[in-house]
């Protein structure tokens, strides 16, 4: 259960085309992210599918049954919100029993219901306190609980983990991961940070100004990107994309290297530079070289010999150049 | 920079306007604590002096007093309950997305700057007077002889309509902000939840607006305890002791009857009445206020 489709979704706000119009498959037990740029449409998309906003156009299909005009109850989807959007003035446990309870479901079932989502999410210690007295990962957790305990089809998470500090969010990112290990049920899942995107997909959805720009998993996008967008979208630090001579002389409009990709050498070379800012990481160290074709980005090793204004020469591995053409498409 | 010094300072700075609002409020007190144990009745000049506990003694046993007390409960309760229903329905209605919005969230303040002795005038006369009111004259439009007389056969009614209907733009406007500081995402989290129209009102909407009802009630409650231009300007308390309470009654002993010490008395008694009131009160609903 959980295959989600969506034909020709258009989504307008008066004259504004927010989506102007999507296809898309969400297969069975799958890890889906949405990705991209603020305003790109991929929250008002989760909406879309959540039946909180109504279509424009379009068909949306939940395990083959056409649930366009479905009312959010009925969609058998559960979101967990940016806000979390617990309700203050319930405890922990009733927060995760009032989906149960509006489903009419006997108490004593709700009780073990809730208890048995409480286990597996570690919040057993906090059942009885409210929203307000948990920590942000605790009240995560809360929310992700009120959504199980309904046994959804799938799940919407809509940037679950932006208000978390960075450890946390790590944490959280490896117990939702897990959760979806355990439960084997499709997921949904909306974010602007690619590094989200990259460790938790099956599937990357990678989405700029309402339109799918490439759907793939995260090892394909990185490695054949379709376009410059999706290039300099996904991976950290981001891909050097140069335009101009050096573009030209391999034939395409703009040429593109990832970082990792870019051998560095004090004597030779293809491009010269001068090193600027070098950021160490212990295990890497990037580089921020100056040559005639812009700042370019370089991964070097941990124990990089190199200082700020020494020159160099980087020279692109030919097999992992990525070539485009005027209009941004990769080049086969 | 809180330090020893800067703290001598600020209460020295704030000391004279307390030592005003202390003397305001003292010297009355004083005052009419004072009247309530003297024999004070302006038509009997002579007849002065310390008058024990006599003042209350008539007062309480002024075969207006129980009808006051009843009539005090009565109307609070009954302008109450309606403000606050009401309110609550009229902020879930001004809350939905429609054209002139704030034009008619003005509007619907409107009554609130009325003061109390017009809105009473206007409502007697424009509106319930059985012959020339809005009212009789839709009655006779149906084919009676003269409208339903309010002030004569509901006078406790017609005043609790009138009060209400100025209070009414206070509860609104108190709910409606605590109704619009309501989370979207939260009504849309008990929508995938399952809940339909009634429940997310039961269960999120309402929980969300207890303390602004908290506040509303309470607020309402002090300022109802002393209704009196009302009466006043419609039945003057009447007929009989029918609309007559406690505010109007310690009037009625201090000015008609001329007797201030019993009057002092009255008002003494109706402190009272009004902090026990205010104890319950705070006791009973007071703690919504603390989370």
């Amino acid at each position: 259960m959980g295959k989600i489709t969506l034909r020709n979704v258009q989504k307008r706000f008066g004259e504004v085309a927010v989506i102007p119009e999507i296809d898309l498959d969400i297969d069975e037990g799958e890890f889906v992210v949405f990705v991209g740029p603020s305003g790109c449409g991929k929250s008002t998309l989760l909406r879309l599918i959540a039946g909180l906003e109504d279509v424009s156009g379009g068909v949306i299909q939940i395990d083959g049954v056409d649930a366009t005009t479905l009312p959010p109850a009925k969609r058998g989807l559960a979101m967990v919100f940016q806000s979390y959007a617990l309700y203050p003035h319930m405890s922990v446990r009733r927060n995760i029993a009032f989906p149960l309870k509006m489903a009419g479901l006997p108490p004593d079932e709700i009780a073990r219901k809730v208890d048995a989502a409480a286990k597996v999410l570690n919040l057993s210690a906090y059942i009885d306190r409210r929203p307000g007295q948990l920590s942000g990962g605790q009240r995560q957790r809360v929310a992700i609980g009120r959504a199980i305990v309904r046994e959804p089809k799938a799940f919407l998470f809509d940037e679950p983990l932006s208000n978390l500090d960075a450890a946390l969010r790590v944490n959280m990112r490896l117990e939702i991961s897990e959760l979806h290990q355990t439960l084997k049920t499709t997921m949904v899942y909306v974010t602007h940070d690619q590094v989200e995107a990259m460790t938790m997909a099956d599937k990357i959805v990678v989405l700029n100004a309402g339109r799918v720009e490439q759907v793939g998993s995260p090892l394909e996008l990185y490695r054949t990107p379709r376009n410059v967008f999706v290039a300099g979208f996904i991976g950290s630090p981001k891909m050097n994309l140069i335009e101009g001579a050096a573009a030209a002389a391999e034939g395409a409009a703009t040429i593109g290297i990832r970082p990792e990709h870019l051998d560095i050498s004090s004597n030779a070379g293809t491009w010269a530079g001068t090193v600027g800012i070098s950021e160490h990481l212990g295990s890497d160290t990037f580089l921020h070289v100056h040559s005639d074709h812009g700042t370019l980005n370089v991964r070097a090793g941990g124990e990089v010999g190199l200082r700020h204004g020494d020159r160099v020469w980087l020279t692109p591995q030919a097999d992992k150049l990525h070539r485009f053409d005027a209009k941004g498409a990769r080049i086969i | 920079m809180a330090t020893q010094h800067s703290r001598a300072a600020a209460r020295l700075m704030i000391s004279p306007a307390v030592g005003v609002l202390l003397i305001w409020m003292i010297v009355p007190l004083a005052m009419t604590l004072w009247f309530s144990f003297q024999q004070y009745n302006l038509l009997y000049p002579d007849r002065t002096g310390f008058a024990g506990w006599d003042n209350y003694r008539y007062f309480v046993t002024d075969f207006r007093f129980g009808a006051a007390i009843r009539n005090t409960l009565v109307l609070v309760l009954g302008v109450l309950a309606i403000t606050t229903i009401g309110g609550i329905l009229l902020a879930l209605l001004l809350d939905q997305p429609f054209r002139g919005q704030g034009i008619v969230r003005l509007l619907v303040l409107a009554p609130f700057f009325v003061m109390p002795t017009v809105s009473a005038l206007v409502w007697k006369n424009m509106f319930m007077n059985p012959v020339n009111g809005f009212f009789g004259h839709i009655a006779q439009a149906f084919g009676a002889q003269a409208g339903f007389d309010f002030l004569g056969q509901a006078p406790l009614m017609s005043v609790i309509i009138m009060v209400a209907w100025q209070w009414l733009p206070f509860a609104t406007l108190i709910l409606l902000t605590a109704l619009q500081s309501l989370d979207r995402e939260q009504i849309e989290a008990a929508e995938m939840d399952g809940a339909g129209a009634w429940s997310r009102f039961v269960y999120i909407v309402l929980p969300h607006m207890t303390r602004a009802i908290t506040v509303v009630i309470l607020i309402q409650t002090i300022f109802l305890l002393s209704v009196y231009a009302e009466i006043l300007v419609t039945t003057n308390g009447g007929p009989g002791t029918a609309s007559l309470n406690l505010p109007f009654l310690v009037y009625l002993a201090s000015i008609v009857d001329n007797d201030v010490g019993m009057g002092a008395a009255g008002g003494v008694i109706a402190i009272i009445l009004a902090n026990i009131v205010a104890f319950f009160l705070m006791r009973a609903i007071g703690k919504n206020l603390e989370t």
